[in-house]
């Protein structure tokens, strides 16, 4: 035969980040490996992703993976268990504790990237076996108050909308949102439909970002001010006749007393503009644009969610969109973008401390049906403890036992420190697990349990339109790596529990999960997947994306609430009159400035995925912190050089960017780093343990913070093929490269200190070295068989060794003589040096190419860079940055001519 | 009428400064070459090659007696002088010639210098120095395999290499804790140990000779400390003397070599010297580079032109086959001075700058030498090097690619 190499066929799965729920079509390459691409019949993305979803084949390796049971063993060491001892171990120990003390005494703390399947089976077991709330997920720490404020607002946790309302609307009003690097995908999407529809785009943010350099109009709100901007916005429409006086009588209930508490909050524009710190030009036109816009749409994240009044933000632009009867149609409504694949999921099922299950709640009669349908004869009676409630519980000792399945929480939860040493009060901590090492398992886990992870997962996920896709498997389940399910499903056999939990497949708890969302509803419950409750398990794998409701009958609807319809008792969408918005801690003059947290571009989370993967390592490697240039002023903070950032709660080192972008008065630090990736960037450990009302979600974005210079006489880099112990007191950040460990470091240690430790590096291998101990550089490499091993580059401050050079050579074969003789230089050898960080990370395109090619004269515009470089082109979440480039790059060209005429 | 020049000496300061000045004052003086060695000039430089079998002997003539011939240059080779009389300008050779002179210049090399200790005069006690020595050394790797090579400077270190790529068995026996102290430092010295080490020759550093053993023949070196090295032929390349009786008993003054100023003139009007026999500011130099950079500056002068010599800088390239050594300038560094220093022992390199008030003040190169003399260049010109200094160890392409 001479047919050509046939490519695997690829698998139909979603990606594992955001909650825009892309679809991922994965050709395993039979190495443990697959080539990612975008699915192009997904309705999420169409075959678009953003830099993480194309950098996913980077992170499918086994290096970091945990591969079996592990136990605590009495001198503190972790040793390898067969699974029935572990199983036993965690049945045994959760049943004495919940004889001993009773079923509180036990928690599961869950995570918006356990499928469907999983988080069913983990909610039924505490809620309806144990007989205890106590589930609660890291979803608490992201959505929890759009939940809090749907449920206010529609009687439901319902998103009325679909993504395709972002293409059809005339206005996308994004609120504490940086969409263009935290949903790219669906920015984008909202970009094509300002180009090619004229739609206009309002950003409303405390800070300039990405998003903003699409924005017709910004306004730069201050921290926590949201609510009276909103509270204006809807005392404007009232004033100018605006409101759907029809929509409002027939469906809904509160505008009165909503709007009299709007135009407390609002009372004119002078205060608006005072109290939110916008201009009062910028709100009128504002709020006349959004006025005069019918088809409206205003997407929200974590800069309204994180708060302590994040119920209330929610609710406030909920108002404004049902007194104009603008929800449920095309184009319209209001629309929380979800941070989390399947964090939609795990409201699905129920999975968070305060929801029972299947969008039904703690009241007495669905606390009856749900034990019904379980066969359920200890159902917990009231809502558990929410996220930071339960650690406190913990930490107070109330609660003993505690389950974490695919999260952090040691890294993730505010004031840190405090829940690191609360996991170490519990007399059980089981931790379900892809990696060896956290911050959470080392804060003294009893059980490891090897979970499997995005690739070797087999169930549904829910994205922020409502939208069911699979998550396939295409690789095998490494060592004795297991599914959440199974996992969950065998403890509960083991505690007694064998009949309810007799599932095989995935598809068996999806059938229960989708029967359950039927039983007993007639629509009376917007999440109903009755038509979905026989699904065969050959239809289950095959399962298009699908958007519920899916139920028996009715079963096109796809928007909500535009004829009413709200899941309330009276059928009536709700009016909420918010708190007059107020920050929970002032700053001080201990504390003058207020820190902001939230992404970056290409990582996400705790970095335990995409920090495997070079290519998104590449655009910020370095923890840092964002300083307006007053501000770096006042606190003697150069750029470029490291601060020490300071709350009530703990403190980071972090490397200082100045940035316009920044209001005055307020910092922005990532969350993604921790004691796995840096030596002091553990952001969480600073934010105040503050929560919303409603919500029992944290204010992760107005912590008073103190910032001081943190001087280094010495920067430098490792790199190397496996992580390496720096000295104490160095300053490091470590990021993942083509064939090893990239590790960034300050140090106040001499020179030979480091002479010193560099030997440990270089153990058996050839060593070059280069020494200008006047200048205060070092720098050392090994070689082994002529590949480069390792390196340490140190020098002064004021010249810190570049690494792009260093690291092009990192992964290759056997360096030419040429290139090992001028390795130590930094530089490259090929005429190329410096490339400068990559802008594109989908194309790994670097900020000196794309310079070269508009110098070049190739490329005057983003659209010739990208058709020189590719770059752009993919997921399209650099665009921002390639235009500001072209922008810079043209007028310093036009500088020069300048010069050059006069 | 074309002035009288005659040059004593027929090696290679002698065959520049005719080359020069043909160039700069053609026709101006009548040239006589007096050589003591019964050949041509010859580039001395390359006797090593010759020994070690690289290069022929025919092949390292200077210049073909065609060249001399169409010069217009007076060669006598195989006869010396004898004699030189200032007041009447006259220079007598041994053969009874009187050759008269209005400008003499001495170019007369200088001589091995001898060991004076017990059995110096024994056979099989060589020196390095001419073809002649060649000669003999080739005869005695032919006769006898165990060779002793005192002396671990550039010379010493040719002929062992020589002499063991003929076959013999050498062992190097060097006074001084390093090989090359005068061109190495401590690290470079050692790996050129470890290179030389690696050709098959054995090295013994501290060896202070007490004398050589033997009744007729040489059989052996016995050291102070008590060792005894076993060798059927020594070759002494223990430094050089200038060759300045004939100068001296002249009258001209003399030092350790012929006393010169500035303009290479000796302390008599007329009368130069220039090479290995002329002291300039108190130093003499044992190497080519020097020599040919007074006889430009003396063809210059006898050409009426204003040019002075400085002083030369010392650069130092080993030519032993796969050994690749520089040093030049004030390699050691010092008070005031900053050290920049590249290793990698996997590659054969080593790398060490001397840097002073921003300046390139010296370079020992081991391994990759490829941009000594560029290094030389920047010692000489005094160029500022610290805007590329963290560049500059990493060679001149890519000092000049980042200028660019």
């Amino acid at each position: 035969m001479n047919a050509p190499a046939q490519h695997p066929p690829s698998i139909r799965t979603a990606c594992p980040y955001c909650g825009v729920g892309c679809g991922v079509l994965a050709a395993p390459d039979g190495r443990g490996g697959a080539a990612i691409f975008g699915d192009p019949a997904h309705p999420a993305n169409f075959g678009r992703l953003c830099s993480k979803g194309s950098a996913l084949g980077e992170t499918l390796g086994l290096k970091t993976r945990l591969l079996h049971p592990m136990q605590r063993q009495g001198d503190g060491s972790l040793e390898q268990v067969n699974w029935d001892r572990a199983l036993d171990q965690i049945a045994s120990g959760f049943r004495a504790i919940i004889e001993r003390n009773g079923p509180d005494a036990v928690a599961f703390y869950l995570s918006g990237q356990l499928l469907t399947e999983d988080y069913y089976v983990a909610n039924k077991l505490m809620k309806g076996f144990v007989g205890t709330a106590n589930v609660d997920t890291n979803s608490r720490l992201c959505m929890a108050s759009s939940v809090a404020g749907h449920r206010r607002a529609f009687g439901a946790d319902m998103v009325p909308g679909t993504y395709s309302d972002l293409d059809q609307a005339d206005l996308i009003v994004l609120v504490g949102s940086n969409a263009a690097w935290c949903h790219p995908v669906l920015f984008q999407r909202m970009v094509a439909n300002k180009r090619e529809r004229g739609a206009k785009i309002v950003v409303i943010d405390p800070r300039k970002t990405a998003t903003t350099e699409e924005a017709d109009l910004f306004l730069p709100v201050k921290p926590g001010m949201d609510t009276v901007v909103f509270s204006a916005l809807l005392a404007f429409l009232a004033g100018n006749t605006k409101v759907d006086r029809a929509y409002v009588a027939a469906n809904t209930d509160g505008l009165d007393a909503a709007l009299a508490r709007a135009r407390e909050i609002a009372p004119d524009l002078q205060t608006v503009s005072r109290q939110a710190g916008i201009s009062k030009n910028v709100l009128a036109e504002f709020f006349a644009l959004f006025a005069e816009t019918k088809k409206v749409v205003t997407c929200y994240s974590q800069g309204v969610n994180q708060s302590a009044q994040g119920t209330d933000k929610v609710n406030a632009i909920i108002n404004c969109h049902l007194a104009t009867g603008r929800i449920g149609q095309p184009g319209m409504g209001p629309f929380s973008l979800t941070g989390q694949p399947n964090a939609m999921g795990g409201r699905e099922v129920g999975g968070l401390a305060n929801q029972l299950a299947a969008h039904m709640n703690f009241t007495p009669p669905e606390i009856e049906r749900v034990g019904r349908f379980w066969k359920a004869a200890n159902m917990a009676q009231r809502e558990g403890l929410k996220a930071v409630q339960m650690f406190e519980a913990i930490s107070a000792g109330k609660i003993k036992a505690l389950w974490v399945m695919a999260t952090n929480p040691a890294v993730s939860l505010p004031d840190a420190s405090v829940i690191r040493h609360a996991l170490r009060k519990l007399d059980l901590l089981v931790v379900s697990e892809n990696v060896r090492a956290n911050d959470t398992i080392s804060s003294g886990a009893h059980i490891l349990l090897p979970a499997a992870a995005w690739g070797e997962k087999d169930g549904t996920v829910t994205n922020s339109e409502r939208r069911i896709s699979r998550q396939r498997p295409f690789l095998p389940l490494p060592g004795d790596a297991k599914p959440d399910w199974w996992i969950v499903t065998q403890v509960a056999r083991r505690m007694g529990y064998a009949e309810a939990f007799g599932y095989q497949t995935p598809a068996d708890i999806f059938r229960e999960h989708a029967a359950l969302s039927a039983f007993e509803n007639d629509g009376s419950r917007d999440f109903d997947l009755g038509a979905l409750a026989d699904i065969g398990n050959e239809d289950f794998d095959r399962l298009d994306p699908v958007q519920w409701p899916q139920r028996t009958r009715n079963a096109d609807e796809t928007r909500f609430f535009a004829q009413g319809g709200f899941y309330t008792a009276d059928g009536k969408g709700r009016f909420i009159a918010p708190e007059s918005p107020a920050l929970k801690e002032q700053t001080s003059e201990g504390f003058p400035l207020r820190l902001n947290t939230g992404r970056v571009r290409d990582q996400w989370h705790t970095m335990t995925r995409t920090g495997l993967s070079p290519r998104l390592g590449n655009h910020l490697p370095e923890p840092y912190v964002e300083v307006h240039p007053a501000d770096a002023g006042i606190y003697e903070l150069q750029d470029g050089d490291y601060a020490r950032l300071r709350s009530r709660h703990g403190a980071c080192v972090l490397k200082v960017q100045i940035s316009d972008g920044q209001q005055r008065g307020s910092v922005f630090a990532p969350i993604h780093w921790n004691d796995e990736t840096a030596s002091s960037a553990r952001i969480g450990e600073l934010v105040m343990p503050v929560t919303d009302p409603f919500s029992g979600q944290p204010e992760a974005k107005a912590t008073p913070v103190m910032i001081a210079p943190e001087p280094y006489r010495l920067r430098g880099f490792v790199l190397a093929k496996d992580p390496v112990l720096l000295p104490a007191g160095t300053w490091w950040s470590r990021v993942a490269l083509a064939g090893g460990y990239g590790h960034l470091l300050a140090s106040n240690e001499p020179l030979e200190k480091w002479r010193v430790w560099a030997r440990q590096l270089t153990d058996g291998s050839e060593l070059a070295e280069f020494v200008d101990a006047p200048r205060q550089i070092y720098r050392i490499a090994a070689f082994r068989d002529g590949r480069l091993q390792s390196c340490l580059f140190v020098g002064p401050a004021e010249a810190a060794p570049q690494w792009d050079a260093v690291k092009a050579l990192f992964d290759s074969e056997a360096l030419e003589d040429s290139q090992r003789r001028i390795l130590l230089s930094g530089k490259s050898a090929d005429g190329l040096a410096a490339t400068g960080p990559v802008v594109c990370a989908c194309f790994g395109v670097s900020l000196g190419a794309i310079r070269n090619a508009i110098s070049s004269g190739g490329a005057c515009d983003v659209a010739a860079i990208g058709k020189a470089l590719r770059a752009g082109t993919n997921c399209g979440s650099c665009l921002p940055e390639l235009k500001r480039i072209v922008t810079q790059h043209l007028s310093e060209q036009r500088d020069e001519r300048t010069t050059a005429t006069v | 009428m074309s002035e009288r020049l005659v040059i004593v000496g027929n090696g290679m300061a002698a065959t520049r400064l005719v080359e020069e000045l043909s160039a700069q004052s053609l026709g101006r003086y009548a040239v006589a070459v007096i050589g003591e060695e019964s050949r041509l000039a010859y580039n001395r430089v390359l006797l090593s090659s010759v020994l070690a079998g690289e290069a022929d002997s025919a092949d390292i003539e200077l210049k073909s007696a065609r060249w001399w011939r169409d010069g217009g240059v007076t060669v006598r080779y195989g006869v010396p002088a004898s004699q030189v009389d200032i007041a009447s300008k006259m220079v007598t050779l041994a053969d009874g010639t009187v050759l008269a002179f209005s400008k003499l210049i001495f170019a007369t090399g200088s001589k091995p210098l001898r060991l004076r200790v017990p059995g110096a005069d024994l056979e099989g006690v060589l020196t390095f120095r001419d073809v002649t020595d060649i000669d003999a050394m080739s005869a005695a790797v032919r006769r006898g395999r165990k060779v002793a090579v005192i002396g671990g400077g550039l010379l010493g270190l040719e002929a062992a290499y020589g002499m063991a790529r003929c076959g013999a068995d050498v062992t190097v026996l060097h006074l001084m804790d390093r090989l090359m102290e005068r061109q190495l430092d401590e690290r470079a010295a050692a790996m050129l140990k470890a290179a030389v080490e690696e050709k098959g020759i054995h090295v013994v550093l501290n060896a202070d000779t007490e004398s050589f053993i033997g009744d007729y023949r040489v059989e052996g070196v016995a050291l102070k400390d008590g060792r005894t090295i076993a060798a059927d032929t020594v070759i002494v390349a223990a430094g050089i003397t200038p060759n300045t009786a004939l100068a001296r008993e002249a009258g001209l003054k003399t030092g350790r070599g012929v006393l010169v100023d500035d303009h290479l003139q000796t302390s008599i009007p007329d009368i130069y010297a220039i090479g290995e026999c002329a002291e300039h500011r108190g130093l003499c130099y044992g190497l080519v580079e020097p020599a040919y950079e007074q006889a430009k500056v003396l063809a210059a002068h006898l050409a009426g032109k204003d040019a002075r010599y400085d002083g030369s800088l010392l650069a130092t390239n080993l030519k032993v086959s796969g050994v690749h050594v520089f040093s030049a300038g004030d390699f050691m560094g010092g008070d005031g001075s900053e050290c920049l220093t590249f290793s990698d022992p996997g590659l054969g390199t080593y790398k060490k700058l001397v840097i002073a008030g921003g300046k390139l003040v010296g370079a020992v190169l081991f391994g990759d030498t490829a941009d000594g003399l560029w290094y030389l260049d920047l010692i000489r010109s005094g160029t500022p090097v610290e805007k590329f200094r963290d560049d500059l160890i990493f060679g001149r392409a890519l000092v000049e690619r980042m200028a660019a």
